[in-house]
């Protein structure tokens, strides 16, 4: 199949019209509201740590605590309108991934239990989890080899 | 051979409806609409049964004004943004008229009223319908992301109609708009890859279209009190008059305006680029334009139906957006 050329006048004119996003108004934003979802995180793990609760379950707790909130938020369809605002400092912290697992959960809800929830539910948590473990995997070996990292 | 198709006979716009969602019914132009759900699931347990609830409900009210001998027009031609064209399908399924889906992405709208004016002309049909829709919710979910995912839009983005419209088309008839021209347009590609910048990947299919046009009719921009395009939105109107007076020689600034702009309220409704999606030139064309024309405000006018034939599928493969623009001549 032969694909055509790109006009080069135009798409230099494309990119003169086109309007860029707002990115010193969105790195604000998501600076700030990052800020305060882990130290929202931080008060967390202190209230989790002054119950009696070793580090590595507080630490837990945390995770589990801003997922299930999340989901809550994404559920109510309160989440997309924080994000629409907070861009990449509701995404970046865990409020992101739970974020991409529950929306298409919600969403292919109606094509079933199986074929639309179940299988739908990792469409975009998917690219996450498979370069986030490989790498996790790959430092991890490094860190064993050849910085003294002990199993 | 001329690309513009000559109807000889002047088919007649014998009604037309528009049935919008939500955020349109809030929009500038509720006014003007047959009906405005208060809420896009237009009771319906999906979206996609929504939108064919409401392409159904577009076509009813549109057969209904047009009081037809039978009750029926003589065939349908509808489609819409869904894959296998499903809203249409599931809309027409209880109307027992012979169907013929189309797809013209957001141009169906103009191709729909070009295919049902040519088979009105040539004598095959005494009366057909041109009908399309497209919903917000179910269009999200195909082309782009689930509704709660939590994410950012580029602001050459555009707001995706939820809305539907129909159009039926009969003989001539005194004292009601006509259709005197159409053009089939050609499908136009100039490299453009960004899915969330529609509007620009359509403006050069609009301004081969329009150039097209008004050179094989021998007419100037000056000669219509409106070229409307389907849904350029306000990155892609910019774009298709500098393409226009670039290339073609042509000024069409005083004359045009984008359906994708009338639609909803640019400062307010937080919709970055415009409206966008069948449903936009459709319900756009069906009730404000239509009214215009009635109160004899406009008396000449090209809908510019534009399409970006994208398949979320072949963008991922590294592909470019192709695009269409088809043309109908109203007149009163």
């Amino acid at each position: 199949m032969s694909k055509p050329k790109p006009d080069k006048e135009y798409s230099e004119k494309v990119k003169k019209v086109t309007p860029n996003s707002p990115i010193i108004k969105d790195c604000i934003l998501a600076f700030l509201v990052g800020g305060a979802v882990c130290t929202f995180g931080e008060l967390l793990f202190k209230l989790y740590s002054s119950v009696p609760m070793d580090e590595k379950s507080a630490k837990t707790l945390v995770s589990i605590s801003l997922i299930v909130i999340t989901a809550i938020l994404t559920g109510i369809g309160v989440y997309d309108r924080i994000a629409k605002h907070a861009g990449a400092g509701v995404a970046v912290p865990i409020s992101g991934f739970a974020n991409s697992v529950c929306a298409p959960a919600i969403e292919y809800a109606v094509e079933g239990h199986v074929l639309g929830t179940a299988e739908k539910m990792f469409t975009l948590a998917g690219a996450v989890i498979v370069y986030g473990c490989s790498l996790a995997s790959f430092y991890g070996m490094i860190y064993y080899f050849f910085l003294g990292g002990k199993i | 051979m001329k690309n513009v198709v000559e109807l000889k006979n002047s088919p007649c716009v014998l009604s037309s409806a528009a049935c919008v969602g939500k955020t349109e019914g809030e929009g500038p132009l509720k006014d003007y609409f047959d009906v405005c759900y208060p809420d896009d699931g237009i009771n319906q347990t999906s979206w996609e049964n929504a939108e064919s609830q409401l392409l159904h409900d577009a076509i009813d009210t549109a057969v209904n004004k047009a009081s037809l001998e039978n009750n029926n027009p003589d065939i349908i031609f509808a489609g819409d943004l869904l894959n296998q064209c499903t809203s249409s399908t599931y809309a027409v399924r209880s109307f027992n008229v012979p169907f013929a889906g189309l797809f013209g992405a957001c141009s169906t709208m103009a191709f729909s009223i070009a295919m049902a004016s040519v088979f009105v002309d040539g004598g095959y049909v005494k009366s057909a319908a041109a009908a399309t829709s497209s919903h917000f919710c179910s269009a999200e979910k195909q082309f782009r992301y689930p509704l709660e995912y939590g994410g950012q839009r580029a602001p050459s983005a555009q707001r995706t109609v939820t809305g539907a419209a129909s159009f039926i088309i009969g003989e001539k008839k005194r004292n009601s708009v006509f259709i005197p021209r159409v053009l089939f347009g050609k499908v136009v590609d100039f490299g453009i890859t960004d899915t969330s910048n529609m509007g620009a990947a359509m403006a050069p299919a609009a301004g081969e279209s329009i150039a097209q046009f008004l050179k094989e009719t021998n007419t100037k921009p000056e000669d219509y009190d409106l070229i409307l395009t389907g849904d350029l939105g306000a990155v892609g109107s910019r774009l298709l008059i500098d393409y226009l007076k670039e290339r073609k020689n042509t000024d069409i600034s005083s004359v045009h305006d984008d359906c994708g702009l009338l639609i909803y309220d640019m400062d307010t409704q937080d919709v970055h680029s415009g409206g966008s999606g069948c449903g936009c030139s459709g319900v756009v064309t069906a009730s404000y334009i239509m009214k215009k024309m009635q109160e004899k405000e406009y008396k000449k006018v090209l809908l510019v139906g534009t399409g970006a034939l994208m398949s979320p599928l072949i963008s991922l493969q590294g592909e470019s957006i192709p695009a269409i623009a088809h043309i109908v001549e109203f007149n009163r």
